[in-house]
């Protein structure tokens, strides 16, 4: 081997970032890929561009205070934040929140997932050029953030579920207007399905790639529409411990045991149905009452206290169990919480071993499908 | 799952090519913009004549961004702060809990969510009901019941029942543990009542003892300021809660029961231990008071922690002045008294009983015997009222009277002689101390009562507190307020009643005192005594001559600097009810003051 040789030979693997710029869902943190011609050889995630440290500032912040904090931690779908926390200092405290929240909050639950993998799948139109499908999943996705701004005042950090119930009663006519949506939406599906599910292209870039087999599943622990779709499990928190009222509407679960990315793909598209679903459910049964929050201690949210213990709570986020543990010493803020980020397995361990061998223009289209959200890794 | 793939499919989206677009024009989006929801959390406003400047809104903030900006301009006035909050959008989060908790319903957000600028310094503001631009903001988000984050409502205190009038038992039962702790929870410790409170007492903190459970930490606070802990548990003017400003929305935090909580709550040792921790060594010199009444007793409090020897002068047999001989058993039992008193005797002050200045003592023989002397010799007499028939020996007075019940349920004294049938006049607090005191010993004597007060001022402009004229009532006192007592009726050397009429107005046209009267409307009030409680004064024949004319005197208090020197006699102190008139919160802050000017003085002289 002559000296030239040896030069083309350590020119052979290139180093590559996807990432930190901000171009949506993926990509707000690093991935340093090393990469021969198109294939990826070697990953190795970077994060920490994105860690605002969270869960230490939550210890320095009253138990209200941290409503507004947390929604951040996942920022494409806040709520289940506010849901986790609300669920586990209802838990420590011991009360019961009014029946109308548990139907509020399950429908800002639902509402956000539709949002979310509205998202998602416009999310696919960007790595795979079909930009259309972009523009139409984020324009009626736009139109969710409406019915969250009437509700709740703001687009997308809520701040609504709160330890107690939910900040106010619904607005006038709000059931109404959501009806009136869900309706629209329902009759814009079939064309993404034509768009972007049957799409030539989709099925070229999706269909037998980005493989999770159900060994790696276990391997990592990855749980939502990742572990639903490669082992056929109908493995749903919303299914086996209910939250909310879950239990009181019928919905079901879509699992597959073939886990390529375009499955992945079908099984978000048939969620949205089914939260399409719950949703409707919802509106009709609605209580007719006013009570929709009750305070979680005596006195003034200044003063609120949790009391002694430790809980760990989970919800069925868009992208799989979502959990946060809490842990009180009976003070006015909390000792210690610690957040389970859904995508964590496959975001993190995931990118960093089974990334590698795929083509440099899958990474997106591998974080998109396989449910990875970067701010909840780094938290 | 079908996965069906079609060359076709995607095409069918260019039927969206003749259809409207969803997207907002341009024109629209600069010249008719969309309105924001009606719960928009924008920008916030802040209506500055309602807000309270209490910081609660600064407190709650998950990302810090409202800091209280003193503002010096802003006039003065009791429960609000002279600062105003301003908000760095630079770290809002447009949570809205600061208009969840805001006190005065001031602070609001609004519709508006663009701001550009190339000036960062323009994204810090202090809000005012124009908003961030100056312009007329419409409404968002706003706090309603359901998102209130303040505790409004006070937990009711309970009393003893009707039954109580056959004794003297303590009308108000105290909260329990539960109560206060709830109670103590409501607080927003935005300190309001301490900038109030005469004595500046560190209320926010100490309500916050029993929300931690450290009544030990509680006593301590109350003693920085106030050595009268339980007195003024029970029957202090509370001023604070007046200003609370959980009153602009809701009621106001029981301060003085929280108070009374801690003193009754605090395991005697702790207590002691809390209530001593301040006093040193006797090293420094040798004060005498004058008068162990509140003020009197605050000032050889601190002049104990100062490093004094304290004398107090009593001219009473028992030390404590209005609070010993004054405020009746079932609003200050006796228990409460001794509890401060001996805290104070702890704290090494000598009690000297039975000597009258003027009479066992001189001033000047004080004078030469002392470092400095400090006057705190309360209105000690009933302001006298010269109606017809008041010469008669069945003519009583507030102040001699309450004295000699408060020693018959001491038990030193006997009963005074209390008639079946009672008119008192006056509309205060020292009236119903008075009316309620004889009913209580006419139901002892004759197992019924026939109490009548009478008094210039219709019911809902009686100085007296409401809690009083309701208790009252529910006791069975006669009410015949807004009329005036026109003479006492005496039929062979005994009365046989009170006339009065209809009081039309009290002061005339250019605001002085000319009762106007309804000639068509008066009465007798039939009674065989009459007790007259319209007012105290101070007694002053101790001054010499020459202090007498040198001393400014104004509507019977001296005239003395603000740290309660006497301009002229520079050894001689005063506090009490002489310097800002009859009530005890004063009273400790008077002696307070009052002590550390003579630490001041006597230092310098030292020099």
């Amino acid at each position: 081997m002559n000296e030239n040789t040896h030069e083309v030979n350590k020119l052979k693997e290139v180093k590559l970032f996807l990432g930190p710029q901000h171009p949506g869902m993926h990509g707000n943190y690093s991935v340093h890929m090393y990469v021969d011609g198109d294939i990826i050889k070697k990953t190795r995630p970077m994060p920490g561009m994105l860690h605002r440290g969270f869960e230490k500032l939550m210890e320095r912040k009253l138990w209200m205070s941290n409503t507004a904090l947390i929604p951040r931690i996942c920022v494409i779908e806040p709520d289940i934040n506010e849901m986790v926390y609300a669920m586990g200092v209802e838990a420590l405290c011991g009360i019961e929140v009014p029946e109308k929240a548990h139907w509020i909050r399950m429908m800002i639950l639902e509402m956000a997932r539709v949002a979310t993998h509205l998202f998602a799948l416009g999310g696919i139109g960007g790595p795979t050029g079909i930009y259309t499908s972009m523009y139409w999943a984020v324009a009626e996705r736009d139109l969710i953030l409406d019915l969250f701004e009437t509700l709740t005042g703001a687009r997308v950090y809520h701040i609504f579920i709160v330890p107690g119930g939910v900040r106010k009663d619904l607005p006038d006519g709000f059931l109404g207007e959501l009806s009136e949506y869900l309706n629209t939406l329902e009759k814009k599906l079939p064309d993404f399905q034509e768009l972007l599910l049957k799409h030539p292209v989709i099925h070229a870039r999706t269909k037998d790639n980005i493989m999770l087999p159900a060994s790696v599943v276990h391997d990592l622990g990855v749980t939502g529409i990742g572990m639903r779709s490669a082992t056929g499990t109908p493995y749903d928190l919303r299914k086996v411990k209910p939250y909310a009222r879950y239990d009181q509407v019928e919905f079901d679960v879509p699992t597959a045991t073939y886990s390529d990315a375009l499955t992945r793909i079908h099984i978000k598209f048939e969620e949205i149905k089914q939260s399409i679903r719950i949703l409707k459910q919802v509106i009709e049964k609605m209580p007719n009452t006013t009570d929709v929050k009750v305070p979680f201690d005596k006195g003034n949210a200044l003063k609120w206290k949790v009391p002694a213990g430790m809980i760990y709570t989970a919800v069925e986020s868009t992208r799989g169990e979502y959990g946060y543990f809490i842990v009180s010493d009976g003070k006015e803020k909390p000792y210690r919480i610690a957040v389970r980020g859904a995508s964590y397995p496959q975001g993190l361990l995931g990118i960093e071993k089974y990334l590698p061998g795929h083509r440099i223009d899958d990474a997106p289209l591998w974080m998109d499908t396989m449910g990875v959200c970067s701010p909840e890794i780094d938290r | 799952m079908k996965k069906s793939k079609s060359l076709l499919s995607p095409v069918k989206a260019w039927k969206y090519l003749i259809k409207e677009p969803v997207t907002v024009s341009k024109k629209d989006i600069f010249l008719t913009p969309r309105e924001a929801s009606d719960r928009y959390r924008g920008f916030h406003t802040n209506d500055h004549t309602k807000c309270t400047g209490c910081g609660t809104c600064s407190d709650i903030c998950p990302t810090d961004a409202i800091n209280m900006i003193e503002m010096p301009d802003i006039e003065f006035e009791d429960g609000k702060k002279q600062e105003r909050p301003a908000i760095d959008y630079g770290r809002c989060s447009f949570c809205g809990l600061c208009v969840d908790i805001c006190v005065s319903d001031s602070l609001h957000m609004s519709k508006e969510y663009i701001h550009l600028s190339t000036d960062p310094n323009t994204f810090y503001f202090m809000p005012d009901e124009n908003g961030i631009h100056n312009t007329p903001q419409k409404t968002g988000y706003t706090r309603d019941d359901v998102s209130d984050l303040l505790d409004l409502d006070r937990y009711e205190m309970a009393h003893e029942g009707v039954m109580r009038k056959k004794s003297f038992i303590e009308v108000v039962k105290g909260f329990s543990l539960q109560m206060a702790l709830a109670e103590s929870a409501r607080c927003v410790e935005c300190g309001v009542c301490t900038a109030t409170c005469p004595a500046q007492m560190n209320i926010p903190e100490y309500i916050r003892s029993i929300y931690d459970g450290d009544l030990e930490e509680g006593i301590k606070q109350i003693y920085k300021t106030n050595p009268l802990a339980n007195v003024c548990g029970r029957i202090c003017t509370h001023k604070c809660e007046t200003a609370c400003v959980l009153g602009n929305r809701g009621e106001p935090i029981a301060i003085r029961w929280l108070k009374r909580y801690i003193v009754d709550n605090t395991p005697a040792d702790q207590y002691e231990a809390a209530a001593l921790s301040y006093v040193s060594e006797k090293a420094n010199g040798k004060v005498a008071i004058v008068g162990s009444g509140p003020s009197g007793l605050s000032c050889a409090y601190y002049l104990s922690t100062l490093g004094y020897e304290v004398d107090v002068y009593e001219k009473k047999a028992l030390p404590g002045g209005v609070i010993r001989y004054g405020g009746p058993e079932y609003r200050l039992p006796e228990k409460s008294v001794i509890k401060d008193i001996s805290m104070i005797e702890k704290a090494g002050v000598n009690f000297l009983c039975n000597q009258k200045l003027g009479t066992d003592i001189s001033l000047e023989a004080l004078r030469d015997q002392y470092d400095s002397v400090f006057l705190g010799i309360g209105f000690s007499l009933s302001r006298p009222l010269p109606l017809p028939g008041s010469d008669n020996n069945e003519v009583k007075y507030a102040i001699e009277f309450l004295g000699q019940a408060r020693d018959y349920v001491r038990g030193i004294r006997q009963m005074p002689d209390i008639h079946e049938r009672i008119a008192v006049i006056g509309g205060g607090n020292v009236a119903f101390d008075v009316a309620r005191t004889l009913l209580r010993l006419q139901e002892e004597k004759y197992g019924k009562s026939h109490v009548t007060m009478a008094s210039l001022e219709a019911r809902d402009k009686l100085p007296a507190d409401l809690e009083e004229i309701e208790e009252g009532e529910e006791e069975g006192l006669l009410y015949n307020f807004g009329y005036g007592p026109q003479h006492i009726q005496i039929e062979e050397d005994k009365i046989a009643g009170l006339h009065v009429k209809k009081v039309n107005s009290i002061f005339d046209s250019e605001g002085k005192f000319n009762p106007d009267y309804d000639e068509a409307d008066q009465h007798l009030i039939e009674a065989t005594q009459v007790y007259i409680a319209i007012g105290q004064m101070a007694e002053y024949d101790f001054f010499n001559e020459e202090m007498q004319s040198n001393i400014e005197m104004f509507r019977g208090q001296v005239k003395v600097e603000p740290n309660g020197q006497f301009k002229d006699y520079p050894w001689l102190f005063a506090g009490g009810d002489i310097v800002r008139g009859p009530d005890i919160i004063n009273a400790v802050d008077t002696g307070h003051t009052a002590a550390k000017s003579i630490d001041e003085y006597i230092r310098k002289k030292r020099k």
